[in-house]
């Protein structure tokens, strides 16, 4: 599984690291902030299974760049991970197109819930289907 | 002949302080894991930061002016070594951005709680002993002292809503 983890933070990103290495065989990508993040997908044909975004950020934010993903790509999974909790913030964040939504602070069963949870229902269509 | 005028100090509003002490049990509880107890909040009488780390965030919009948090050097290593979960050193990028993380975090659960539209900026970090930050003038600066096993840190609060709460 391939992850992107997308936060102006390097000791965030690490903690995300640590706690979304339980998770098994994942191989991690990560970026500073958006037009990183944007670039680095875009050296990623292959593309990534979840990206994990924060919104604030410098240069470009995440509701920003969950925007830019989303007018190319509706599939991969998006979760955003910040401080934004106000529920105005939550529903921004949805119509711009999340899949999941992790408040900081967050305990790493919170976040591992998450992130569990968006790829248990990703997953539920297609075994529907089959 | 005048008489002289004493003028009483500004009064702590509660609505303005209250978010960040619980915005620090938060963060502490759940990320850093480093009993830290509240201190009573009072107003803040000298121009220079609490200590001598201080990370900066400002807020904009409903809510203007900005929040420092500041360290004890020594707690401040401590503590972040704890919240990212290895030992950081002090010389390193990854102290200012650990510190940078932790101020953006209790300024980002306390902005839920003051019940505004407000943005806040991205945190910078000042280390050194007797920095000073400028401040806005007409609102008293409030200042939250915390205690924990490794050092004390404090938040210092200045801000003032653009419309009543």
């Amino acid at each position: 599984m391939k992850l992107l983890l997308v936060d102006d933070s390097r000791t965030m990103r690490n903690i995300q690291k640590k706690v979304l290495a339980e998770l098994g065989a994942v191989e991690f990508a990560e970026a500073g902030d958006g037009v990183e993040a944007l670039a680095v997908i875009a050296a990623n044909p292959a593309g990534f299974d979840l990206i994990l975004v924060d919104w604030n950020m410098p240069n470009m934010d995440g509701i920003t760049l969950v925007g830019k993903i989303r007018e190319t790509d509706k599939k991969t999974l998006l979760i955003m991970a910040t401080t934004e909790a106000e529920k105005s913030r939550v529903l921004e964040a949805i119509r711009a197109g999340v899949n999941n939504y992790v408040v900081k602070p967050f305990t790493p069963e919170a976040l591992m819930e998450k992130v569990k949870q968006t790829l248990d229902k990703a997953k539920a269509p297609a075994a529907a289907a089959a | 002949m005048s008489t002289p005028t004493t003028s009483a100090p500004p009064a702590i509003n509660p609505k303005l302080i209250v978010p960040f002490i619980n915005s620090v049990r938060q963060v502490f509880a759940t990320m850093v894991k480093v009993p830290t107890t509240v201190e009573r909040p009072h107003l803040k009488t000298q121009p220079a930061p609490q200590y001598d780390v201080s990370s900066i965030i400002g807020f904009s919009g409903d809510i203007v002016g900005s929040v420092v948090v500041s360290f004890q050097t020594e707690a401040a290593v401590q503590i972040v070594s704890a919240f990212a979960g290895m030992p950081i050193d002090p010389n390193s990028p990854d102290f200012a951005d650990a510190v940078c993380e932790l101020a953006n975090m209790i300024a980002g659960s306390a902005k839920k709680d003051l019940g505004c539209n407000a943005s806040i900026t991205v945190p910078s970090v000042i280390i050194g002993r007797g920095h000073s930050i400028a401040r806005l003038s007409d609102v008293p600066c409030l200042v939250v002292p915390c205690k924990t096993p490794v050092g004390d840190f404090a938040v210092e609060v200045n801000i003032k809503m653009n419309k009543p709460v």
